[in-house]
């Protein structure tokens, strides 16, 4: 099969020719990392809660079977009805058909990363069913024709003008205006009109727990709680991996989730859904999709406990450089190149190699995914199945590109500065090719140590 | 069916058994501070107001929300006059012009000023998101210190079918990271943090 996307170091090329807009898109992600570190550091605990809640998806991957039995069971016994799907197609398969019985052609879907990874959206727009995505980066991107480029901010880059502009296209706002205010304003005119219509809401679902039976879905927005509780049939999609134990596990999670995300202390809304409401159908889709394969691969099966913070992405000094798109997968940065191989080792050889290694995202990850020892681990695995030739090179030279062209960098203030930003936790585990020659398929024109010295002194 | 090859195949390739940590660590003893509670919420966008009395209530919206004509009270006590009973409509679409909605919340946390609120309570669940302003009444010897204590002391056992923690109002930095508030939800959040006179 030929790979139907341009590779990752291609993609990144692109990306990179518009030097303004990258160093704008690595500062304003740089930035959130930034407030990410502000909250870590003014809980006492944080390493701890981290641990915790490593050990508790540890847990969670040994007991999984039994943990999904008890969760259907107690959802059940809510009123729930629990449907299985095997992979994407199953899981469109099923959401359509809910949609059919209730013949609905139009209605409206809260974030779910989940639905993207199945490509739910254009599957029923083949058969006639609109949906609107209504966190509002997720419909910005959605008017705007695009995949998300980034699991926590969807449309991180976009430029406001650009938002105005599409606004102007689709809402009717006036041309020329793009203060952030006015558009988030229109928008929630534009999308408080599809709530009150639609009679069917997808949510995705960020914790269920086994205990109760119960789904846990945070937002900012409320767009999740504006949907579910209007309409007459809630669809919970999620991947089988969200299941925690217990309710008191929530503690740990919503404790580390949003900070880990933005820098907030919680998401404004985290709402607890348990039972349907009186006369309303509440359906929750339970999706494999590789999850299960996952599972059996040794060096690979902590990749299961993401919370899809995006935490990862926010410090990757490759993903701020080469955007979400690059990655030519629902999800990006370091947590998509070592979910996506899994799907298809072939189509997503280039992704591991699309990484510096040097260790930052395992360093913020709030479940203490080994995320960069992952990447080393799939380089090798792509290299033996064969698939590694033409990518290995290629992710060099990304590397070279978004991270050693000393030009791109004269506007971002100090060296010391630059430094701390692009190589964020510059380590010599062994695995960085920053350090190890025999990992480089060819020599940068320029040795990092050789430009930092000179760039040093001027 | 694909439940139980799904089901096979993750009980032929889960890794063994690890036990779950003790979270009793995280536990502090001791109330919440309310004031740290009210410097989290006024941080998130919020406002809050001390009051010792309900009666309070009214000034402090008639100073501060001057505008709110159509006024839910989930308690008639709150607010003196404001609709207790509403009208039977579709589902909850019939609050889409209501400009501010006072509800009773359980329990605060100092942690996050986060504000547990159960269908027990507000009944409609779509209530306090699709009102245009929201007032949340808390007792300030309601208020916990972490999440671990909410979920250990308040909320170990599930009550009613929807419960949902608010904290601050409904807000989106998905343009540029300019944070605005009002996305979908409440426009704005007033907590009335209530302690009685002793
Ligand atoms: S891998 Fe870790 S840091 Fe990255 S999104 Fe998942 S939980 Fe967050």
């Amino acid at each position: 099969m030929e790979h139907q996307h341009k590779e990752h170091s291609l993609l990144a090329e692109e990306f990179n020719a518009n030097e303004p807009r990258v160093n704008w898109h690595d500062e304003t992600l740089w930035w959130v990392r930034q407030k990410r570190d502000k909250m870590a550091w003014s809980i006492p605990e944080w390493e701890d809660l981290r641990e915790a809640a490593s050990r508790i998806k540890h847990n969670v991957l040994g007991n999984l079977h039994d943990y999904l039995l008890a969760f259907e069971k107690n959802a059940q016994a809510n009123g729930a009805v629990v449907h299985w799907a095997a992979d994407a197609a199953e899981h469109n398969k099923i959401v359509l058909q809910l949609l059919q019985e209730q013949g609905v052609k139009r209605m409206v879907k809260s974030k779910s990363m989940l639905t993207e990874e199945c490509h739910l959206n254009p599957y029923l727009a083949e058969h006639g069913i609109e949906v609107i995505d209504t966190d509002l980066g997720e419909r910005i991107v959605q008017l705007a024709k695009e995949p998300p480029s980034h699991i926590v901010l969807p449309c991180i880059h976009k430029k406001k003008e650009e938002i105005g502009e599409l606004f102007h296209e689709h809402l009717g706002t006036p041309a020329g205006n793009a203060d952030p205010k006015f558009l988030t304003a229109a928008a929630r005119q534009h999308l408080r009109a599809e709530f009150i219509q639609s009679r069917v809401a997808i949510t995705g679902v960020n914790f269920a727990v086994a205990e109760t039976g119960e789904m846990v879905v945070c937002t900012n927005e409320g767009n999740a709680d504006m949907g579910a509780h209007l309409a007459d049939v809630h669809i919970a999609c999620m991947g089988i991996e969200k299941i925690i134990p217990q309710r008191k596990h929530l503690g740990v999670f919503l404790r580390l989730l949003a900070r880990s995300a933005t820098g907030q202390p919680i998401t404004t809304y985290s709402s607890h859904f348990r039972a349907p409401k009186k006369g309303q159908q509440l359906h929750i889709v339970l999706v494999d999709n590789g999850r299960s394969r996952q599972l059996g691969r040794e060096d690979f099966r902590n990749s299961l406990k993401c919370i899809r913070c995006g935490a990862c992405m926010n410090t990757c000094p490759v993903y701020r450089r080469s955007g979400g798109h690059s990655y030519h997968n629902a999800i990006a940065g370091p947590i998509g190149a070592i979910l996506a191989p899994n799907l298809d080792m072939k189509e997503y050889a280039d992704l591991p190699f699309a990484s510096t290694l040097c260790g930052s995202c395992s360093n913020v990850c709030p479940v203490k995914i080994d995320i960069h020892q992952q990447l080393y681990q799939w380089r090798q695995v792509i290299t033996k199945e064969g698939y590694a030739k033409k990518t290995k090179a290629a992710g060099m030279h990304a590397m070279n590109m978004v991270l050693s062209k000393p030009g791109l960098y004269k506007t971002a203030g100090g060296v010391g500065r630059w430094v701390m930003r692009t190589f964020p936790a510059v380590v010599n585990n062994g695995l960085n090719p920053w350090y190890k020659q025999r990992e480089m398929p060819e020599a940068p024109k320029e040795s990092f140590a050789d430009w930092y010295k000179k760039n040093r002194k001027q | 069916m694909s439940r139980e090859s799904i089901l096979a195949a993750i009980k032929k390739n889960q890794p063994e058994q690890q036990a779950l940590p003790d979270l009793d660590a995280f536990r502090r003893t001791g109330p919440g501070d309310p004031a740290a509670f009210r410097k989290v919420i006024e941080t998130l966008g919020g406002q809050v107001f001390e009051i010792s009395s309900y009666a309070e209530i009214q000034a402090l919206i008639a100073e501060h929300q001057p505008d709110a004509r159509k006024i839910i009270s989930l308690q008639e006590q709150y607010l003196p006059g404001a609709i207790t009973e509403w009208e039977a409509g579709d589902g909850g679409r019939q609050f889409e012009n209501v400009d501010l909605a006072i509800i009773p919340g359980q329990f605060g946390v100092a942690e996050n000023g986060a504000i547990w609120i159960t269908d027990v309570e507000i009944k409609e669940r779509v209530l306090p998101f699709i009102t245009q302003h929201l007032a949340i009444v808390v007792a300030s010897q309601d208020i916990v210190p972490t999440m671990h204590d909410a979920y250990a002391e308040r909320i170990a056992h599930p009550g009613g079918g929807f419960g949902v923690f608010i904290a601050g109002p409904s807000k989106t930095a998905d343009i540029e990271q300019s944070l605005v508030l009002g996305a979908h939800g409440a426009k704005s959040l007033t907590v009335f943090l209530y302690t009685p006179k002793p």
